[in-house]
């Protein structure tokens, strides 16, 4: 299987493992772990990550709030100034996941290349 | 070089954890607060109304039914559990709430807010909240341990929700501001009832009528500020025979005034707190049945402060409006009895000169030194290090003013004289209020009531209607405490308290109605000193004059009454201006504003344009007639509507009329070309910005968040008429902040509604539903279940059952 796909997967899948007993910073722990065993090159470190949580954070705010009529959802984005518009909330929400796993996965790729040459 | 970009992206790595897991400034902290595992997203739903909960402390299972309007109608096998289950459910809607007012209370807001609190928590603490707090404690300890026992469930019921709840279901105010909910304790419900106590019993003008006498000398000051007006419609009608009273007031000792002069003083609740409260008997009753309404003044604010309950018990039913903090029922009916309550101002705050020995450790009193005693108040800071104020108290009060607030006198200081420091057992008249059966347990309840002094309106499925004016009154003498007053001087004190049984009060009069609105309790006719203390005077004469206008009266009269937009300030005066204003320099623009305001028939609708430009015209002749009061460094007030208005008819040559800073020597009549004209210029520029200045648009009424209005959990331009002074007292963020009818027919029948919903949670449908309702005059009925049976209207059941430590 493609290495950036098998990322993809494995941090989604230990992001959503961990989010069960860990607090928000759980997706940092999940990408810093896959990129340790399974490391990407270049932009790929990041970006894969970063695509896997902005996708997990953004669906799964999607379902809390649709069946809610995004009532709170409308709320929170007049409150950070995004027009009231909830679907931008969820694209912010995904965004902030995803820089927070991404730059976790630098680290751990930084970690895996220290490692593995000693 | 790896090691150095290892480094580096340990260092990123940590500072978006930081970034994202800090609050910074007024920006949350995003990773916590956005992330969908336990960010506000968990609070996209609504509060769960069925399936079983278990509580420690609970004795027996207590039912919860909801109905449509989510309000919960509790059934309790005893009065212990009835409040465990209030406190519960309390807490499980209105959490954030509920806390937060009594940090509010406590002066404890820069704990959760930061420093931009710092002096709003000093004035609190000044004012002495956390110390009338401690005395309400200690007097229940001492002669009341069952309700403070019942207040000890209370607490148990909130923490019994506190404890069930995981960080990711705390309310979305929490997870914005970054801190948890703290355990409830006895002394947040004293701190609540502090906090009405503030809210309305807790103004006073005595520094800013020192002021006025010493610049204005006491014949003007007695024209500006008269103890009555000359009309007044009294709450106990002016016949009253007084001659039971048997208690003479206290006599005059000569003391002298005062005449300090004070720059800056703490800030003051809200004037238009106020309400309006009436009942008619069975034989002014379209049904034969008495009916009762009451609709309480108060800010409009999100989550709203009522929250409707049920609460019932084997020995008593009682349903109403709750506020979060407090026991029972507040303004509400059981079987037998409906009750109300509207503010009876009176001066219960005096103010009292202290001179301080040169460490500042003694006063001076009856000529000699007496000690003071120190009450440290730590103010703890988000952020920072706590601050510490040490506050001096007197035999008197405390020392709200000295050299290290708002005043810069080393050895002078101004103490405080308050009833809100008295201790009492406030809590304990709306526990006996909602197993009340008749009139003289009514009256019983009301014994108990200190501070904030209410007009208690009360109704009866026997047929009876009473209206007590209950406080705890000082028997003052002629004119004690209108001024500051020498603290050293032992004949200053208040010398006792009007005996509670020759409180102002009247049952079934001749007249078919009681009603009040916050007018003048009485004539001076009444034996003991009462004068004005910022009474209202015209939402009384409307109501008055309504229940005087037939013989019947039904719920659909009532509900008018509630909605009634006539405003009385403006046709006593607008017609006057009018008629004696010239008006041969008027431009086109203006005429035509002429012309709008002359075909106005005085109601406060919300299409018109008359109310627009009364408040404009009004407002900058009032301006104008006050101009002397504009002083620098000194603490005024200016004088009331009711006495502008006067003077302006009857004394419009006065000197007061003239402005100061121009030439010409002004009258009342110049006066109203002069404020025709700027708000004319006022009101076409509104008409250029918005279109119009019609009054829904030109009022704009909001109810806002009560954390400093944050626009995102408040709600705008909601279109409903009125204003202060007028019956549907509505202005901008304030108005009827819950308004009910109960008709007494066995068991009794009641609607009622208020400008919010019972969730406090913003992601909730329950949170601000009522609104649309509310402005549109409509009222929701309030199903009053006669037993713990789901009927039609109940919408989803809940359990609490006790918890068995195995």
């Amino acid at each position: 299987m493609n290495k950036n796909l098998l990322n993809f997967i494995a941090t989604l899948v230990l992001a959503l493992l961990l989010s069960l007993f860990l607090p928000w910073w759980s997706i940092m722990t999940a990408a810093l772990a896959t990129a340790l065993f399974i490391p990407l090159k270049k932009a790929a470190v990041f970006f894969v990550p970063f695509l896997a949580i902005l996708l997990f954070w953004a669906v799964y705010s999607l379902m809390l709030s649709s069946g809610n009529d995004y009532t709170l959802a409308k709320r929170i984005a007049v409150l950070l100034s995004l027009g009231g518009n909830p679907y931008a909330l969820m694209l912010v929400t995904g965004i902030i996941g995803g820089l927070a796993a991404g730059i976790a996965a630098i680290l751990g790729k930084q970690l895996s290349l220290v490692l593995s040459k000693n | 070089m790896k090691y150095t970009k290892l480094l580096l992206s340990f260092l990123l790595t940590i500072g978006i954890f930081f970034v994202l897991n800090t609050k910074l400034g007024d920006i949350p902290p995003l990773g916590k607060f956005l992330n969908p595992q336990s960010g506000i997203w968990q609070n996209e739903t609504d509060e769960a109304i069925s399936g079983e909960i278990s509580i420690p402390g609970l004795e027996e299972n207590v039912t919860v039914h909801y109905d449509e309007q989510l309000i919960p109608h509790v059934f309790a096998q005893n009065e212990s559990d009835l409040y465990k289950a209030q406190g519960y459910l309390t807490a499980k809607h209105r959490l954030w709430q509920l806390e937060f007012q009594t940090f509010a209370a406590a002066g404890r807001l820069s704990e959760i807010i930061g420093e931009g609190a710092l002096n709003y928590d000093r004035t609190e603490r000044r004012r002495g909240m956390g110390y009338g707090a401690d005395q309400a404690i200690a007097y229940m300890e001492q002669h009341d341990t069952q309700t403070l026992g019942f207040i000890q469930d209370y607490a148990d019921g909130v923490n019994a929700y506190i404890d069930q709840l995981s960080p990711e279901n705390y309310p979305v105010e929490y997870k914005l501001l970054d801190y948890t909910p703290e355990k409830w304790t006895p002394k947040k419900t004293a701190l609540l009832l502090m906090y009405m106590t503030k809210m309305l019993a807790g103004g006073d003008e005595d520094l800013e009528y020192t002021n006025a006498l010493r610049l204005f000398g006491k014949e003007n000051f007695d024209l500006l500020f008269p103890d009555f007006f000359d009309v007044n419609d009294p709450i106990i009608p002016k016949e009253t025979d007084w001659s039971f009273i048997d208690v003479p007031q206290t006599p005059h000792p000569n003391a002298d005034v005062v005449l300090d002069s004070i720059s800056e003083t703490i800030e003051k609740p809200n004037p238009d707190n106020g309400s309006n409260n009436w009942a008619v008997s069975g034989e002014k009753s379209a049904t034969g049945h008495p009916i009762l309404a009451n609709d309480p003044h108060l800010g409009l604010n999100l989550p709203a402060i009522w929250f409707v309950m049920q609460l019932s018990a084997p020995n008593h039913n009682a349903m109403g409006a709750t506020i979060p903090g407090a026991l029972g029922v507040i303004s509400g009916f059981n079987q037998h009895i409906a009750w109300g309550e509207t503010n009876a101002t009176r001066d219960v705050i005096d103010w009292y000169k202290i001179e301080f020995n040169k460490d500042r450790t003694q006063y001076k009193y009856d000529g000699q030194w007496k000690d003071l005693t120190i009450r440290v108040e730590d103010i703890k800071i988000k952020g920072k290090e706590s601050f510490k104020d040490s506050v001096l108290y007197t035999h008197h009060g405390p020392v709200v003013y000295d050299q290290n607030f708002m005043s810069d006198e080393e050895l002078v200081g101004y103490a405080m004289k308050w009833i809100g420091h008295e201790g009492g057992n406030n809590q304990k008249t709306f526990l006996e209020l909602n197993k009340a059966k008749n009139y003289d347990d009514y009256v019983s309840a009301l014994k108990y009531w200190n501070a904030p002094a209410q007009n208690f309106v009360f109704a009866s499925t026997e047929g009876d209607i009473a209206l007590w004016i209950q406080g705890k009154f000082p028997n003052k003498w002629e004119g004690q405490g209108k001024f500051l007053m020498d603290g050293s001087n032992p004949d200053n004190d208040w010398q006792g308290y009007i005996p509670q049984e020759f409180n102002a009060k009247v049952k079934n009069p001749e007249r078919g109605f009681v009603s009040s609105a916050n007018q003048h309790p009485v004539d001076d006719n009444y034996p003991f000193f009462v004068y004005n203390d910022g009474y209202e005077t015209y939402r009384n004469r409307v109501i008055n004059d309504f229940f005087k206008s037939k013989a019947k009266f039904s719920v659909q009269d009532f509900k008018d009454l509630h909605n009634n937009n006539y405003n009385l300030k403006a046709a006593e005066l607008v017609p006057y201006m009018l008629e004696h204003m010239d008006t041969s320099s008027l431009t086109a623009e203006e005429k035509a504003i002429y012309n709008e305001i002359k075909a106005w028939e005085f109601n406060n609708d919300i299409d018109e344009v008359g109310p627009s430009i009364w408040r404009q015209w009004y407002g900058k002749l009032y301006n104008m007639v006050w101009d002397e009061f504009e002083v620098e460094d000194t603490a005024l007030e200016k004088p009331f509507a009711y006495q502008t208005i006067y003077l302006l008819k009857n004394h419009g040559e006065h000197e007061f009329m003239d402005i100061v800073e121009t030439d010409d020597k002004e009258t009342a009549k110049n006066l109203f070309l002069l404020a025709f004209k700027k708000a004319a210029e006022r009101l076409l520029e509104i008409k250029n910005e918005e279109g119009d200045y019609t009054w829904a648009n030109y009022k704009g009424t909001y109810a806002g968040h009560l954390l400093r209005g944050l626009p995102a959990f408040s709600r705008f331009d909601i279109p409903i008429g009125g204003d202060r002074n007028i019956v549907n007292a509505t202005s901008e963020n304030h108005g009827p902040s819950w308004r009910m009818i109960v008709e007494m027919t066995t068991p009794p029948t009641a609607i009622g509604i208020y400008p919010g919903g019972q969730s406090g949670n913003p992601g909730s449908k329950y949170y601000d539903n009522f609104i649309d309702d509310w402005a549109e005059g409509k009222y929701h009925s309030l199903n009053f279940l006669q037993s713990n049976e789901a009927i039609e209207a109940i919408i989803g059941t809940q359990t609490l059952t006790p918890a068995h430590n195995e």
